[in-house]
């Protein structure tokens, strides 16, 4: 258990790693002038003087060779330093922190819903017993699936705000404006969960060890949640940690169309305004979200299938077993 | 055993009344009105301690017809036509529910493959406290109660064992938890579904006396389902055989095996190994030629556990052997007795830890890429499983002419060509040639394995457990074929099996393996004969059918 765990943080760290690279890479490697958007953002007109385009070149450090800028914003990473935002004037770091809370609480809140109602929908296509409804609950997932979040949005700010009038339209403030953009976010990924656990629900009452279990006299609902909803639910932990690990995605669109405060709204104008440090910051928390939910799930996994954590040690007895 | 066992409450019914009653019940799959009949007219009684074995090839319908005495039919199958009446219930139509009260205290299933049907994902402790608390035994007495069962299904360590997961115990261990979780239900009827099949024939046989007398000393009833004639015969008192769905003999064994009066049961005997004849090609004379050698091989391999600690495994220790031309070696031991490994390593899959294999003169280990392929030409492997040896999606001409596009072997025509007379030769029409390989048998893979292995003219087969995946009627025939290619190609095998029965019919020399050593080896009518060593003489034992045999 220990030797997997190490080896997992390793991975993880590695990932970090790797995402921040690449991100410098393109972000500042490309063949492109940070000075003169600096310039443009600052609000300069007319052609920037050699000696105005030099103090920036050495504020930001650009007129160092591009390994040791690596190095130097690589190392203030490492200290949660992302620099200046271009745009805001303020530091990235003190930026991320204050849009930080409302997205965490949105993406909270659809979690929950998704896990709900995904998880609930996948449930009671398997479990119900009248052929009719069993398919059209099969089917639904699809549905939720093909819908673009943003349409979804707006479908249900003209239903519950404007002709119901139950949920605010816009803002961050309180539980009951978290509900709409919560709902808009969770239904694509409802769709997308149910349909993984669906098929492993299938897969996993066609086994043997479910006869097994059926032969002993234990009801459906038992067999349904204590036999086959464990076993179903692993393929659909690591669909759900994609989901939430591309919540700052998601969080683009819902915080745009419901004029909430957050990351992805900060994220959108960030990359309109070309704010390079800024990007970098959100993309870096992006992948970190990611990286830590992924770590989380496979920490997870060994608890509901203890194979998980044989399969990862003794690798080179195994085979041998297996063969005779 | 220390413990008490309190059988079942004998339910107050008369003494002989059945314990299960199908009467003529007809089983169908698919739409109703065109459903496919899997089952027809089968009628059977199995009455309190009895045992009754039912017997035929897979598609016979046999494995259905418990399913139905179950209520477990797979989805799209339904009862169109009989009654099944269980203790005195009719269950016929019973819906889940309704069946859900008989299953436990009145029916066990003891299911087919014990490495799938347990929970991977519970305890084993968990798993037959379920069947336990099934019958409402006070909570504070179940863990008591579970370690009993499973001490009385002869799991050693029954306490440690609870607290285990499936796949921490060995094919044998975990059939004895099944068998633990159906005892666990006390129920009247036990169904067996082929218990055995997926273990090694000396676990089979252990097994199989246990089941025996679990149910004579406490009165429950047995329906054995078995494909293995021999198995069925030592165990049953009373056999009933089937095929396609309808019973064509039943009676008691002994008279049956004395006189079958059906065609089929008669084939069904012939084809049983330990009741069969020997069929290996009579002793060559004497030759010196050595094709494979093994040379004081031995093999270990080193795993990593916790904080870098290792342990070592010793799989094969100081293996010696001689193969000789034209003859058949065969390789016999238990699970993990290192006979696979062997194998590999003289495939030159694995490199020994020390020692040298020779074929004919090269050594296979210290041979580089390049050297070992041509190698390869000379010698090829047919794998156990032809369900997983063969890629569903070929067809059977590009999975033979696999090996001769490999080496560049003629053009297009003339290994279609090649290909049809390797067919020939393992007797498959040459329509077979654009089938794929999903749409074949069992016993039809096998074949086309073989043709595929002979491709290359090889001088020596590496056979791993050729047949233990096949139904025993179809393991004769491919025991057959074996036989004819070895003497039409002269052809030389090494087989790997842990059936002596199959080793008998086919080999000339046997080397008997136990944790990696050989513990007996000889001509093999003299080790039959002569039996030394102890394994040699439980494996022997093993063979079913050959308990018959010596007592008729």
């Amino acid at each position: 258990m220990v030797q997997y765990t190490v080896r997992r943080v390793a991975q993880a760290i590695a990932v970090l790693w790797a995402a921040y690279t690449v991100t410098f890479v393109v972000l500042y490697a490309l063949p492109s002038d940070p000075v003169s958007i600096l310039l443009n953002q600052a609000g300069g007109t007319g052609r920037p003087s050699a000696d105005q385009v030099a103090k920036i070149q050495a504020a930001y450090g650009f007129d160092d060779p591009i390994v040791v800028q690596y190095w130097h914003h690589l190392v203030d990473a490492f200290q949660l330093d992302f620099g200046q935002s271009v745009s805001r004037g303020q530091s990235v770091t003190s930026l991320l922190a204050e849009n930080l809370p409302p997205t965490i609480a949105l993406t909270a809140m659809a979690l929950v819903l998704t896990t709900v109602i995904g998880g609930g929908l996948a449930f009671l296509a398997t479990y119900v017993g009248w052929r009719p409804l069993r398919s059209f609950l099969h089917r639904l997932p699809a549905v939720g699936v093909s819908f673009p979040t943003f349409w979804v949005g707006l479908l249900l700010i003209q239903l519950f705000s404007f002709s119901l009038g139950w949920f605010p339209a816009t803002g961050s403030s309180g539980v009951s404006s978290l509900v709409l953009p919560a709902l808009t976010m969770s239904l694509p990924t409802s769709g997308i969960l149910a349909q993984v656990l669906i098929r492993g629900l299938d897969d996993t009452l066609d086994q043997a060890h479910i006869a097994t279990a059926r032969a002993k006299g234990l009801s459906r609902f038992t067999i349904h949640t204590k036999h086959a909803l464990k076993n179903a639910s692993l393929p659909a932990l690591t669909i759900l940690g994609v989901l939430v690990g591309a919540t700052v995605t998601n969080a683009v669109v819902a915080e745009t169309v419901f004029s909430r405060l957050g990351i992805g709204r900060l994220a959108q104008q960030a990359v309109l305004a070309q704010d390079i440090p800024l990007v970098q910051g959100i993309v870096v928390l992006a992948a970190g979200v990611f990286v830590v939910v992924n770590l989380v799930v496979d920490l997870i996994y060994p608890l509901l299938d203890p194979r998980v954590l044989q399969h990862s040690s003794s690798r080179s007895l195994a085979p041998v077993e297996v063969a005779a | 055993m220390a413990l008490t066992f309190t059988p079942a409450p004998a339910v107050l019914a008369p003494p002989d009344q059945a314990v299960l009653e199908i009467d003529e019940l007809s089983v169908g799959f698919g739409p109703k009105g065109r459903e496919r009949r899997v089952v027809e007219n089968l009628s059977l009684t199995v009455r309190p301690g009895q045992v009754v074995a039912l017997v035929g090839e897979s598609g016979s319908g046999k494995s259905t017809t418990a399913h139905a005495a179950l209520g477990l039919l797979p989805a799209g199958g339904r009862i169109v036509g009989g009654r099944i009446t269980l203790g005195g219930h009719d269950v016929t139509n019973a819906d889940d529910k309704a069946f859900r009260q008989h299953r436990g205290p009145l029916v066990g299933l003891v299911p087919q493959d014990p490495m799938v049907a347990l929970n991977p994902t519970l305890r084993i402790g968990e798993q037959v406290a379920e069947a336990v608390r099934r019958r409402g035994v006070p909570k504070r007495s179940v863990a008591v109660e579970v370690s009993e069962v499973l001490e009385r299904a002869g799991v050693d360590n029954p306490t440690v064992k609870a607290r285990q997961y499936p796949h921490e115990l060995s094919g044998g261990q975990r059939q004895r938890v099944l068998i633990a979780i159906a005892l666990a239900g006390h129920p009247r009827l036990l169904v067996a579904d082929e218990p055995t099949s997926a273990l090694d024939a000396t676990v089979q046989r252990r097994i199989l006396d246990h089941l025996d007398r679990l149910v004579a000393d406490s009165g429950t009833s047995l329906l054995l389902i078995t494909h293995d004639l021999g198995i069925a015969v030592d165990r049953a008192d009373h056999l009933v055989v089937m095929s396609e769905g309808r019973i064509v003999e039943q009676g008691r064994p002994a008279e049956i095996v004395a006189a079958p009066q059906h065609e089929y049961t008669q084939r069904l005997l012939d084809a049983a190994p330990g009741l069969g004849r020997i069929r290996r090609p009579a002793p060559v004379p004497p030759v010196d030629d050595v094709v494979l050698r093994f040379d004081g091989v031995s093999k270990e391999f080193t795993s990593r556990s916790g904080f870098g600690s290792r342990s070592r495994a010793r799989v094969l220790d100081d293996v010696t052997l001689d193969v000789h031309r034209g003859r058949t070696l065969a390789l016999v031991g238990e699970s993990g007795s290192g006979k696979t490994t062997a194998l590999r390593i003289a495939m030159g899959l694995e490199r020994p830890t020390s020692g040298r294999v020779l074929f004919d003169g090269v050594d296979v280990a210290s041979s580089d890429r390049r050297e070992l392929r041509a190698l390869r030409r000379r010698f090829q492997f047919v794998h156990q499983n032809p369900f997983a040896a063969l890629d569903p999606k070929f067809s059977v001409r590009d999975l033979v002419a696999e090996p001769l596009e490999s080496f560049r072997v003629g053009d297009r025509s003339s290994r279609t060509v090649a290909v049809t007379k390797l067919l020939d030769q393992v007797a498959l029409p040459a329509s077979y040639l654009g089938r794929r390989a999903a749409e074949l048998s069992g016993g039809q893979r096998q074949r086309v394995a073989i043709a595929r292995a002979l491709a290359l003219e090889p001088e020596l087969l590496l056979l791993d457990e050729p047949v233990s995946a096949l139904d025993v009627s179809v393991q004769a025939q491919i025991l057959d074929l074996l036989v004819d290619l070895q003497s039409e190609l002269g052809l030389t095998y090494v087989l790997v099996s842990h059936d002596l029965a199959v080793v008998a019919e086919v080999s000339h020399q046997l080397a008997v393996l136990d944790g990696g050593r050989i513990v007996e080896s000889g001509p093999t009518q003299q080790v039959f004969d002569h039996p030394e060593h102890a394994l040699t003489r439980a494996l022997l034992a093993a063979v079913p059918g050959l308990k018959t045999e010596v007592g008729a």
